[in-house]
């Protein structure tokens, strides 16, 4: 199949690039930032979703399917920046998809989403709110995009649409939200609080987010689904496992120490994050993809502590 | 650490019946290393300090999903603690009854983490059922904090049970195993609970005994399971359908604190100054 990918320089992109070439389906880029080792198969077009260059690579091209992955979270822009992006360019991809026909549109979002708070279940189905714009207002972007691509569902009933939630990825790139904050050789945890974390290998991720996109050009697949790997483990497992020492301090004192002493810059309101757990139930994708997962919890994080 | 924990514990933890990962944990965060740790410190207390009796351990099934409904008594969940440790000492192949936690707890340092390296999820009836529908064994006490918060004098009586333990039960067709726990107010004599000072620190209350903190005193106490009970049904039944099952759940549990109360009293004696000896 014909297949563009948004934010196909990000590190999750050139993976399921990488992956879907392999697979014999043309590959189309686009993103404002360069890939200048992109395999010669790939079709590159460095451009800003939100431009008239983008639209003509949507009207040129008439792909099949479109893997949306031009989003960002809070370690890497600014907010107005952020807003841009992943609102703005949401809504671009949908609408390109819309106007010029496309058959099938994967939105791929964060399992942040359902927001980490103590009296929620732990394991959050697909039908779950989302209460991370209560409880982290950095990701209130993430979840708008989140909800204006499952309009799709609806709104464009021709088109299939696909909204993926996945948990954190990470893997030997060392980049993504978790590996950010398991950078330094202290990781900082709030005392007293040891949530489960639920962790992908990168290469599983960009797996599972191809395997969608055939699903919903081939087998009709749509809807939301919750897309994880191994089962979860608490935050000091994955720390003592990726090879880092934990340093547990007291509530109060976590949003200073933020940035500073080496430890990682992260807002105030993650500390819910390091508190409780955001762990979801992927049941329903494994069932209707056949999805499985080939790196185990162990062999993810040592894959990241010895890149 | 290591130095803690007792063989026997150990060799029992590793029979439960709980798919622990190459890190010890499973899918709900229960860590096999907190829970030898804790039931290494649990076993004196189990059996000499509270010196627990228990009876009608062979109602409890030995694998699949259970769900041990009983009655609070004791300031805090004390009976609670003290049936873990008997689904975990006395039935073979040992059981680990997971509790439904108060919800405050999650939100509190040290309980957060602790009660959930335990296999205790916060009382949510998703998680109730996500256990059951792995085959756990549920521990369940519908009367909740209002339970815990019964005086010294009202030790053997019962305050309203919820009701949504029975809709799932039904809904995942699980046996409601009675049981009825007998002498968490000897150990935990309240005379007042200060709700103003709990709000305060983040909890419902903060029991008062006769000698100011609620420390527990080395009185005997003994849980009583009794035969399961069944209820056929989808668990979306209407209330009067529903409310009748839960009254015949507490008749039971009222049956075999009845039943257990005069053998009770000939081991510990009431504390008639604060109200001993009344129903």
């Amino acid at each position: 199949m014909k297949l563009l990918i948004t934010g196909i320089s990000s590190n999750l992109g050139r993976l399921v690039a990488a992956l879907a070439v392999q697979r014999q389906h043309t590959v189309i880029g686009v993103d404002r930032r360069p890939w200048p080792a992109a395999p010669r198969a790939i079709e590159m077009h460095a451009v800003d979703l939100q431009k008239r260059a983008a639209e003509d690579v949507f009207r040129t091209r008439r792909p099949d399917a479109v893997i949306h992955l031009a989003t960002v979270s809070h370690t890497s822009e600014d907010a107005e920046d952020r807003h841009r992006i992943n609102l703005g360019g949401t809504r671009a991809a949908f609408e390109y998809s819309e106007r010029y026909g496309v058959g099938a549109c994967v939105f791929v979002g964060r399992h942040t989403f359902y927001g980490a708070s103590p009296d929620t279940p732990l394991y959050h189905p697909e039908t779950d709110p989302p209460l991370a714009v209560a409880t982290f207002p950095e990701l209130a972007d993430l979840v708008a995009a989140d909800l204006f691509a499952a309009s799709a569902l609806w709104r464009v009933p021709r088109m299939r649409t696909v909204i993926l939630r996945l948990c954190y990825t990470i893997g030997p790139s060392r980049k993504g939200t978790l590996a950010h904050y398991l950078q330094g050789p202290r990781v900082p945890m709030v005392l007293g609080f040891d949530p489960l974390y639920q962790l992908m290998h990168e290469e599983d991720a960009a797996s599972a987010i191809l395997l969608a996109a055939e699903a919903a050009a081939e087998r009709d697949l749509r809807g939301v689904f919750n897309v994880a790997g191994p089962p979860p483990m608490p935050l000091s497992s994955v720390i003592r496992v990726a090879g880092r020492r934990a340093l547990p301090l007291p509530e109060p004192l976590l949003p200073l120490m933020f940035g500073r002493f080496g430890l990682p810059k992260m807002p105030a309101q993650s500390i819910e994050h390091l508190k409780h757990s955001v762990v979801v139930d992927d049941a329903a994708f494994r069932g209707i993809t056949g999805f499985d997962h080939t790196w185990d919890e162990g062999e993810t994080l040592r894959s990241f502590r010895f890149a | 650490m290591a130095f803690l924990i007792d063989d026997d514990v150990k060799a029992r933890v590793a029979r439960l019946q709980i798919p622990f990962n190459a890190h010890g944990y499973d899918k709900y965060g229960t860590s096999r290393a907190h829970l030898e740790l804790f039931f290494s410190l649990l076993a004196p207390l189990y059996r000499s300090y509270f010196s627990v009796d228990v009876s009608g351990s062979e109602y409890v099934p030995q694998s699949g999903r259970g769900m041990i409904v009983g009655n609070h008594s004791g300031g805090y969940a004390i009976d609670g603690l003290l049936t873990v440790a008997a689904a975990f000492f006395e039935l073979e192949p040992p059981r680990l009854a997971q509790g439904m936690a108060e919800k405050f707890l999650s939100a509190l340092p040290v309980s957060a983490s602790w009660s959930q390296k335990l296999g205790h999820l916060p009382g949510l009836p998703e998680n109730a059922e996500r256990l059951l529908r792995d085959d756990r064994l549920l521990m369940v006490f519908p009367e909740g904090a209002r339970g815990t918060a019964k005086l010294y004098k009202e030790r053997w009586s019962l305050v309203d049970f919820g009701t949504g333990f029975v809709r799932l039960a039904m809904k995942t067709k699980t046996p409601i195993i009675p049981m009825a726990f007998v002498g968490g107010g000897d150990v935990l004599p309240t005379v007042k609970n200060l709700y103003g000072l709990g709000r305060m620190l983040g909890v419902p209350y903060i029991p008062l005994t006769p000698w100011g903190l609620a420390l527990p005193i080395p009185r005997p106490c003994s849980v009583h399971f009794g035969p399961p009970l069944v209820f056929e049904g989808t668990g979306t039944e209407d209330d009067e359908t529903i409310e009748a099952l839960v009254a015949e759940v507490k008749r039971t549990i009222a049956g075999l604190m009845k039943d257990a109360r005069p053998a009770h009293e000939r081991r510990v004696h009431p504390l008639p100054f604060i109200g001993g000896g009344a129903s």
